[in-house]
């Protein structure tokens, strides 16, 4: 596939991987985490980790839209799809995502009009065709995906659709960084920074990492070959005592972002004080709600929702997990009250989180490094 | 890492093997849409509540068809319900997928389709002419497969209750091969013959559908490989393992049944697994790897090492076998897991499909 296939070279790959060995020191272990999930993706389907060494680990990061959302806004989300005369619409992946009690999926499955959307505008187009229904949208993702639910949001202002409504769940990614920055037990030594989020808010967002922290950021691509070379850029960094933060994702990503895109976030949008982060906790200023200006079209304000706190269980250990202080199955609950199947904290929600992954391959991870030693 | 933790570590690892071998149980309180999907949901919902009710020798090997003997003759026989949506799509449509379906379980399981019995779920309301042309279909697809459709059955049920229509049909086939094909007999060193491009059905339905601003050219792939089978079977004699049709959940789902039947690793080569460009291309925008879509005219094919280049030249030359190729190999290790070796020179471990990516396609 042309455009593609440039950034799939095995050859190119190799050689990459062995200056990668090249500067990594001996005897030294190098931690570094790709914050974002689009990324541990790729390094998944492309088997990134077999071109690097030993010594040089990936540690799967927050990144993840879905996983983040914590379980009690599932159910807040199922208490609105059940109300009856409404449709409601989310992303497919957001469908098989449990809260406190069932996913979406369920609600589906006992009569609720659930259907998933590929983009916010086709759930606007629902309304459209639906005028008699309440069309409901359950917004998720960071700075990525929260400017086309913005578009969404001016275009229904516009139309003066009254039937449309959306539940906020966007998320901002630079204070769950803070938060694993700040906390003492923190185990990285440098940061993959996300390709897509920083196409709208640019670079300049993370330069407090180096400059507060002393550890590297490199924005990189979701091509296989874009991870190789950010990593590498990475490594140089460290073998020459730089802190910076670098851009690997030129072609795509500016410096200072998307300006346009950023204006609109700030007409629509608001910071929360706060929201819960699923295994992270409350992050203060971390999510976005709709602006006074279209508190019309917020759908928490429309129905009311119980907002009930569901816990996420004190022995889930999701946080250290993410922060690299211990291993997936060194948690408390790891395998028995958390499985694939019932999963209790982020790590084990999405098949590629790092416990999920951990869960039905860390036989073969295992048997791998036995062979290896 | 001192070796308490790594005793602990394989404590860990144990336990989650004990459970992973426990048969599963239908507990679910709903049936969801992902009980359906072919994935890992379908797998607990037919061993945990089917598998269990109906218990006996035929069932219990949960093939494509059960292999049943009556009265010193070798039969196969299979069902299959289709519920495909939209009923017409680039490359075929209902009618013949209910044919292809059901003679492709019947020939994977190394049987010669015979006879076909079909039940018709018609919506009130339907358009005659759409009837007339799926019954059309039916009738082309059944000679072409080289089968009567012999018995039947009608029910029409109220408005908005059945997408138009559903069909379903079972299959009668004599089996041909005295070897029994099972993937537990497959063994270290065999090879995986995959008989064409992969992903084409799948991706001609979920375009077909009009949900998505994508356009391409997308054909199914519904045929009957019956011949494809046969070629096999003669060229690769006793040295054939199994044969599966890779339909829901496509070749990914299928390795993994046959990695865990086996309890042995398969390798496959991603590179060497033909996929079309424009498949490729629209699993990439859509984000859906082309191995979990399905396929309705594709075997796949296990065969002993001494017999692997003969089978592979059969299946070539064997009508609709033209791009068949050799994509992977059976090892002992990963047990009961496939390994993929990626085109970027890199492995990962490829998974049963979880959840329902797709829409009804069969």
């Amino acid at each position: 596939m042309k455009y593609v296939d440039e950034y799939r070279d095995a050859e190119l790959a190799r050689t990459l991987g062995s200056e990668i060995t090249a500067l990594a020191e001996p005897g030294r272990h190098y931690k570094v985490m790709e914050v974002c999930g689009g990324h541990t993706h790729t390094i998944y389907k492309h088997g990134i980790e077999d071109h690097l060494p030993e010594s040089v680990e990936l540690v799967h990061g927050p990144g993840c839209p879905v996983c983040v959302i914590p379980m009690g806004r599932v159910d807040d989300g199922i208490s609105i799809a059940r109300q009856p005369n409404v449709i409601f619409t989310c992303f497919g992946d957001m469908m098989r995502v449990p809260g406190g009690n069932g996913s979406l999926l369920d609600v589906k499955a006992e009569g609720a009009d659930v259907r998933f959307v590929y983009s916010p505008l086709d759930a606007l187009k629902i309304a459209r065709n639906n005028p008699d229904k309440e069309v409901v949208f359950f917004a998720i993702g960071f700075e990525t995906t929260a400017p086309s639910t913005a578009l969404t949001l001016m275009r229904a202002k516009a139309e003066k659709l009254r039937n449309f409504s959306v539940m906020c769940n966007h998320v901002t990614i630079v204070p769950p960084l803070m938060a694993l920055l700040e906390s003492p037990d923190l185990r990285l030594d440098a940061f993959i920074g996300p390709g897509h989020v920083s196409t709208v808010i640019g670079c300049r967002p993370y330069e407090f990492i180096p400059a507060d922290y002393g550890q590297p950021v490199v924005v990189a691509g979701f091509e296989p070959l874009d991870l190789l070379q950010s990593i590498y850029m990475i490594m140089r960094q460290l073998a020459e005592g730089r802190n910076e933060v670098e851009n690997q994702y030129g072609r795509v990503v500016p410096w200072e972002g998307n300006l346009r895109a950023l204006d609109i976030l700030q007409r629509v949008f608001e910071l929360r004080p706060y929201f819960e982060w699923r295994g992270l906790g409350f992050i203060s200023q971390s999510a976005l709600k709709l602006s006074q200006e279209y508190a019309d079209f917020d759908a928490e304000l429309r129905w009311e929702i119980p907002g009930v706190r569901v816990a996420d269980p004190k022995a889930c250990q999701c946080g250290e997990v993410l922060k690299g202080v211990i291993k997936p199955w060194e948690c408390k609950v790891f395998g028995t009250a958390c499985t694939p199947e019932t999963p209790i904290g982020t790590c084990m929600v999405s098949s590629e989180g790092a416990c999920a992954a951990y869960y039905n391959f860390g036989r073969f991870a295992r048997s791998k490094e036995r062979a290896g030693a | 890492m001192g070796t308490e933790n790594v005793d602990l570590e394989d404590e860990v690892l144990a336990r989650i093997e004990r459970q992973r071998k426990l048969r599963p149980r239908f507990r679910d309180e709903r049936v969801t849409m992902a009980h359906g999907a072919g994935g890992k949901a379908t797998h607990t919902l037919v061993e945990g509540l089917f598998a269990r009710a109906f218990a006996n020798e035929a069932l219990a090997e949960l093939n494509d068809a059960a292999q049943i003997e009556i009265a010193g003759a070798r039969l196969a026989l299979t069902t299959d319900g289709f519920v495909v949506k939209p009923l017409r799509f680039p490359g075929g449509s209902i009618g013949e997928l209910a044919i292809n379906g059901t003679v492709n379980d019947l020939a994977v399981s190394g049987a010669e389709p015979i006879a076909v019995a079909a039940a018709f779920i018609v919506e009130e309301g339907l358009d005659a002419d759409v009837l007339r042309a799926e019954t059309e279909a039916m009738a082309e697809a059944a000679r072409a497969a080289g089968v009567s459709v012999v018995t039947g059955d009608t029910k029409v049920v109220e408005r908005n209750k059945a997408d138009g229509m559903y069909i379903t049909t079972t299959g009668l086939g004599v089996r041909r091969s005295e070897v029994a094909l099972s993937g537990q007999s497959i063994r270290p060193g065999d090879v995986v013959l995959c008989s064409g491009f992969i992903g084409d059905h799948g991706m001609a339905i979920m375009l077909a559908r009009g949900e998505l601003d994508l356009d391409a050219d997308i054909k199914s792939d519904t045929a009957p490989v019956w011949e494809q089978a046969a070629a096999v079977m003669d060229a690769a004699g006793d040295h054939l393992r199994v044969m599966r049709d890779p339909t829901r959940g496509g070749v990914a789902t299928v390795l993994n049944e046959l990695a865990l039947d086996a309890d042995l690793g398969i390798v496959l080569d991603e590179a060497s697994v033909p996929v079309h460009p424009a498949v490729q291309g629209a699993c990439e925008i859509l984000g859906i790897d082309p191995m979990y879509v399905a396929n309705e005219g594709k075997l796949l094919a296990v065969v002993g090492p001494d017999r692997a280049e003969a089978a592979l030249a059969a299946l070539q030359t064997a009508p609709g076998g033209e791009h068949a190729c050799l994509v992977g190999a059976v090892a002992e290790e990963p047990q009961g897991m496939v390994l993929v070796r990626t085109g970027f020179g890199g492995t990962r471990i490829m998974d049963m499909l979880i959840g329902d990516p797709l829409p009804r396609i069969c």
